[in-house]
């Protein structure tokens, strides 16, 4: 009478879990595929797509990395509401560089994505010693409060930014460093949150004061963890800047800070696939939604609520569950 | 000079005061940190603007059906949506903060956007004070701020539903054992929170004018005052309403107005910095910092 559903791995997985995967092409690529579809998408897309859709494709690999910052922020615990304060830092740093002391974008970007996690880290630092949401209400303060610092003080531009900057030499390469980006970072944050020092990380988010018994300084931990997640975030912001030619306010504005979180909660927190998953979802149906203006934000904000309350596994982990396990419904014993 | 900016940050501390304690009330009670704060307070205005334009009730009338349906706008909040994710702190502030940036962002898509969405005046004078004018908008704002937190003082000292408040803020599982309901609580602290800030806007909008950007400015200074007087604590509130409201006001008079953003940010850093847990945030301090 009374029946529950029972999740069950797939044989397939269960053969190709240890060395005797490698007996079979079947289960040899039951393995690779999921890592392969997404480097070999990443390869071809720019090919395939038109030059509106290349543009596009940027800012979708502009948010996915984003979206894996928050999550490497998640992931050890601190939740951020201002990624535009990484993506705003990181842009800013790269048009003073290149505006003021005439550097080339290939020197800039490196340096701004290093020198913006350095200043990130460094604004967040006293932060670090509160948890949860307190955290979390300070970084949505920052970037909104740099804004009208920004608009108040006149510097470095006031609310005319700076425009005219250099671009890189031609669109491919812009569209390959990305890529190759956001490959680099998908599998190799993937892995280091596997290894002992991910552990760590995790650790940190899931019971705080048994790290600390374990003898490790977890404020050590967290700031390194800030200064990766800040250093993508601001990678990605001085790509953009240098695709767009101009920085101004506007890289401090809310947009930045929301999309990628919407793209994590969307795709699946807790594992980078998804938060890459849910901006190539996400950005591209922004696009084409372009034509309701400001009604796009909206949909963001329910699109929030209702894979927070209804779905808040995301899709990612959803599909990986449907990959590797079967259902059925099984009786109840008494 | 002096006497003026004296007064007008007293002035500026008690709006201060009026847009987070309803913030600072519901995380104090429930835990739950409302990040619809702001969106609520100009949903409050626009509801009050449309009722007095479009339906034509008079201003008193339809300020009260405005707090009214924003503080119901709250519990329904909590009901539907924040209760099936209560506890889950990440989920809770992901979730306010979409349904805010969901009313706040709808509006402006309506076009909700210029002077003539205003509110008017209760009464329209002005008062001298010493050589100070001073209009009386911003003497009922003072009055109003001072009765609500003597208000809210008696309220949660001398009834039961706001003694249960007091229980379930000290220590759930006890005030459980008591038989006080904590999701109806939980319902209540959101939607008076709700309703704090439609009070609010009511008394404070006629200021100026109602804009969307607004929204979260409120949202910002709720935070920010919030975080300087210690979450949860109504004293706090007060007390870091009066610091960061005549640093604001000082600095705006004697360096530049454009510093007073510049301020709250760099008292809550110090704040932050030299005592984590803000000015008067103790009861917390354990569970909630390390």
């Amino acid at each position: 009478m009374n029946k529950r559903k029972e999740r069950i791995d797939r044989g397939i997985k269960v053969r190709s879990e240890d060395i005797f995967a490698l007996s079979s092409w079947r289960e040899m690529l039951y393995l690779a595929a999921p890592r392969l579809i997404p480097v070999a998408a990443f390869i071809v897309l720019p090919l395939l797509l038109g030059p509106y859709w290349q543009r596009v494709l940027l800012s979708v690999a502009v948010f996915a990395l984003l979206a894996i910052s928050w999550d490497i922020l998640a992931q050890t615990g601190m939740v951020s509401l201002g990624q535009a304060l990484f993506f705003g830092m990181g842009a800013y740093c790269s048009a003073i560089l290149n505006h003021y002391f005439g550097l080339s974008p290939f020197l800039t970007i490196p340096v701004a994505a290093v020198l913006g996690g350095v200043i990130c880290t460094l604004l967040l630092m006293p932060v670090l010693r509160l948890r949860g949401v307190y955290f979390t209400m300070v970084t949505l303060i920052i970037p909104l409060m740099l804004e009208r610092v920004i608009e108040a003080t006149k510097i470095f531009g006031g609310t005319e930014g700076i425009s005219g900057l250099a671009v890189l030499p031609s669109k491919w390469l812009e569209l390959y460093i990305l890529m190759a980006a956001l490959t680099a970072a998908l599998f190799g944050f993937r892995r280091m949150m596997t290894s002992d020092y991910g552990l760590v990380l995790t650790g940190i988010k899931d019971n705080d004061r048994s790290v600390m018994n374990a003898g490790i300084n977890i404020y050590w931990f967290k700031i390194q963890a800030l200064f990766i997640a800040g250093s993508v975030g601001a990678f990605a912001g001085a790509m953009m800047t240098h695709v767009y030619r101009f920085v101004g306010m506007p890289v401090f504005a809310l947009d930045y800070s929301i999309l990628p979180i919407a793209a994590v909660m969307v795709g699946g927190p807790g594992s980078f696939a998804g938060a890459v998953l849910g901006a190539f979802i996400l950005v591209p149906l922004s696009e084409a939604l372009r034509a309701l203006g400001g009604l796009r934000i909206v949909f963001y904000g329910v699109f929030l609520v209702i894979f927070v309350v209804g779905l808040p596994e995301g899709i990612f982990h959803f599909i990986s569950r449907k990959y590797s396990q079967f259902e059925r419904w099984a009786e109840v014993d008494k | 000079m002096l006497l003026g900016t004296i007064i007008y940050a007293v002035i500026n501390s008690v709006i201060l005061i009026l847009m987070s304690i309803g913030f600072n009330l519901t995380f104090g009670i429930s835990g739950i940190s409302n990040f619809a704060y702001g969106a609520l307070y100009i949903l409050a205005a626009f509801v009050t603007w449309m009722l007095i334009q479009l339906v034509g009730l008079p201003y008193l009338a339809s300020a009260l059906i405005s707090i009214l349906f924003t503080a119901f706008i709250g519990a329904l909040m909590y009901r539907f949506i924040l209760m099936r994710v209560r506890g889950q702190v990440l989920s809770e502030v992901i979730a306010t903060f979409g349904i805010g940036l969901a009313i706040l962002e709808f509006f402006r898509y309506l076009g909700f956007v210029g002077v003539e969405y205003a509110l008017p005046v209760f009464i329209d004078e002005s008062f001298m004070i010493g050589d100070v004018y001073v209009d009386a908008q911003r003497i009922l704002i003072v009055a109003a701020g001072i009765v609500l937190v003597i208000l809210l003082w008696l309220f949660v000292h001398y009834t039961s539903t706001g003694l249960a408040f007091r229980g379930i803020a000290q220590d759930e599982r006890t005030a459980l054992t008591f038989g006080m309901d904590s999701d109806r609580i939980a319902t209540l602290s959101v939607s008076l929170g709700a309703g704090l800030a439609a009070i609010a806007a009511t008394v404070i909008i006629p200021l100026g004018t109602i804009s969307v950007s607004q929204g979260y400015d409120v949202l910002i200074n709720a935070l920010a005052v919030s975080i300087i007087g210690g979450l949860g604590s109504t004293g706090g509130v007060i007390v870091a309403s009066l610091v960061v409201g005549f640093a604001q006001r000082f600095t705006d008079t004697y360096i530049g107005s454009h510093w007073t953003m510049i301020v709250s940010l760099v008292a809550i850093l110090l704040v932050l910095v030299i005592k984590p847990s803000g000015l008067y945030g103790k009861q917390k301090e354990l569970e909630e910092r390390i």
